[in-house]
């Protein structure tokens, strides 16, 4: 991960917030900032009970009912055209998305 | 009141097969219903005139003799969290704001075959997040016994809908309790089935282990009507289940024709029978469990101990999940695009539309995700989750061992005013203990009417849950529990409602 691992031994502080903000790629206003520390130091502490029962005999569940090698025939189906890729798209040039620039100026 | 907009969808369906009335008449009359009564109740973000002329069609069909599904004919109102050619699918955001998809959603599709005119979509949290439709960026939907109150969430439009009689059926999503809880309370049917029961290919995606469609309804005979049209396996899903399902139809009417629960094991979770419910909830909880026992059946108390970490877990493993899934809201492809004041690059653009998009419990639950996936948390947080859903099913595999079904108070409470949790999160999540268990397991659970709560004279749902595969289970009881405790109350409890006009 290019990302930096957040650092925060007094838990959930206005600076982890903006971190994991820009992981999430939210522009959070700082009044958001301030409201979500403290939310989610709240919600963390009532939830991080998890780690009381979850010994290392027990293995993780990540699916409720697990299916194994679903396939489907490898064959051709239908595919949207272009046309209706593109027609809930904010901007294209009729054939592709169009986006703003992908690196920044010091990129 | 048109007598068209109280009958079930069943009854309808009878009505329209003997030629009696036509689809028009019945679509017409909900569309009427719905212009009444909407302003007030806002269970709908976008009501479909074009159900008009899928009506007739099926009336042309009809009349040229084709032969048609039982349920061709009868309107029904669709979640705005699944996609629909033709109407705008925002899963309550302003993210997606009048987007409409390239496609249907397998259940879609499958109703407009079956000939079910689409009357609109139903209003709902944001992206399926909370518990009282107060995260919809569109506004809130308003409970039909009390405007005052919350209609349930995610899925509160669908389950007002139905219970202000706007639509006889209804589709909802329900990944820790949005089809069960709303049902709950209106005093409606809403059915969770086995996860992969139904596909979810279209399903604006919360928590893709989690996330199941279902039917929402007045009748436990109209629910499984639903879910015999949307069931069964989808290809286009890769979580669908192979399964040959039976008639939930021909299992709901069995149950409603039985004379008795005799030998019927069903067991009361001891943990979701606990003494913060509200006092109304567990009175008539248990008053229903004397009704069961007179019937024939026998109660036994069940304990799932890992049920007290069920909230906690659900509360890692729905953020992670939904931050995941939600990426996929990068301004590019779809819905919202925020340019930031003086430009940027695509990061900074997609910044700031998700800033600008998405609502507060989304942030909130986006981020938590973030931090619960994030280097040296993982295990902590989203793999201890993981262990503890391992707990939960055994819990339900050891309860199952002792009885048919299980059973429990649907939601905690009767329906809260508007206003009064929307600061609080953690006090919006607990709205879910009772239901969130079954989603972490994949197992079947379904909640229907048990009466008002005396001390606010609103209803009370009582859930009932069954091993992954046998929904089946659930109609046949939940229709002979429902004829049960209309005989008691001398019809429908919806009879009780207000008018509303």
């Amino acid at each position: 991960m290019s990302e930096s691992q957040p650092e925060h031994p007094e838990g959930i502080t206005p600076d982890v917030v903006r971190h994991l903000a820009g992981l999430a790629r939210i522009a959070l206003t700082e009044d958001e900032v301030g409201k979500l520390t403290g939310e989610l130091g709240i919600i963390l502490a009532s939830i991080e009970k998890v780690s009381e029962v979850a010994t290392d005999d027990v293995p993780g569940t990540s699916h409720p009912i697990p299916l194994k090698n679903v396939y489907r025939p490898d064959v051709p189906g239908p595919t949207l055209t272009t046309e209706e890729a593109l027609a809930g798209a904010p901007d294209s040039d009729g054939s592709r998305f169009r986006v703003t620039a992908i690196l920044g100026e010091e990129q | 009141m048109s007598d068209l907009i109280t009958q079930s969808a069943a009854s309808l369906a009878a009505a329209l097969a003997a030629g009696s009335v036509s689809s028009v008449e019945v679509t017409q009359a909900h569309l009427d219903r719905i212009a009444a009564v909407d302003g007030d109740v806002h269970a709908f973000l976008h009501i479909n005139e074009a159900a008009l002329d899928a009506a007739a069609a099926v009336d042309a069909q009809r009349a040229a003799g084709e032969q048609l599904g039982e349920l061709a004919g009868v309107p029904i109102a669709i979640k705005d969290v699944l996609c629909t050619l033709g109407m705008p699918s925002t899963a309550g955001s302003r993210i997606l704001e009048g987007w409409i998809p390239p496609y249907d959603a397998t259940v879609v599709a499958r109703l407009r075959a079956a000939g079910l005119p689409l009357l609109g979509k139903t209003n709902m949290d944001e992206f399926a997040m909370g518990s009282s439709t107060e995260f919809s960026a569109y506004g809130a939907t308003h409970n039909p016994w009390d405007l005052d109150r919350i209609p349930g969430g995610s899925g509160g439009g669908s389950s007002a809908a139905v219970s202000a009689f706007e639509a006889p059926i209804a589709l909802g999503s329900d990944t820790g309790g949005s089809i069960r809880q709303p049902a709950a309370v209106t005093g409606s049917v809403g059915m969770k089935p086995t996860y992969g029961g139904v596909s979810r290919y279209g399903a604006i995606a919360l928590a893709s282990s989690l996330d199941q469609v279902g039917p929402v309804s007045r009748t436990v005979l109209d629910a499984a009507l639903v879910h015999d049209v949307i069931g069964g396996h989808d290809p286009r899903d890769s979580t669908s289940l192979t399964d040959q399902w039976p008639s939930f139809a021909a299992a709901a009417r069995a149950g409603a024709a039985a004379e008795s629960l005799k030998g019927l094991r069903v067991g009361v979770v001891k943990e979701l029978d606990a003494p913060g419910f509200q006092a109304g909830v567990s009175q008539r909880f248990h008053e229903t469990l004397r009704i069961l026992e007179a019937a024939g059946a026998e109660i036994v108390e069940v304990s799932a101990p890992s049920f007290d970490y069920a909230v906690a877990a659900y509360y890692l493993i729905l953020p992670a999940e939904a931050s995941s899934n939600l990426a996929k809201f990068d301004s590019v492809r779809f819905g919202l695009r925020v340019n930031p004041p003086g430009g940027g690059t695509v990061e900074d653009v997609m910044a700031a539309t998700r800033e600008a998009g998405f609502g507060p419990e989304v942030k909130r639950r986006v981020i938590l995700g973030t931090y619960a996936l994030s280097a040296g948390y993982y295990d902590a947080y989203y793999g201890s989750a993981q262990k503890v859903r391992t707990l939960i099913q055994r819990d339900f595999a050891s309860a199952f061992a002792q009885a048919d079904v299980l059973v429990s108070p649907a939601a905690p409470t009767t329906a809260f005013k508007l206003g009064e949790k929307i600061e609080d999160p953690l006090a919006m999540y607990l709205n879910d203990v009772t239901t969130i268990p079954a989603n972490l397991a994949g197992i079947p659970g379904m909640s229907i009417p048990m009466g008002l709560a005396p001390e606010d004279g609103l209803p009370v749902g009582i859930q009932l849950m069954a091993p992954a595969h046998e929904d089946a289970r659930l109609y046949t009881l939940g229709a002979t529990l429902e004829r049960l405790l209309e005989e008691k109350w001398g019809g429908p409890l919806l009879s009780q409602a207000p008018a509303l006009v």
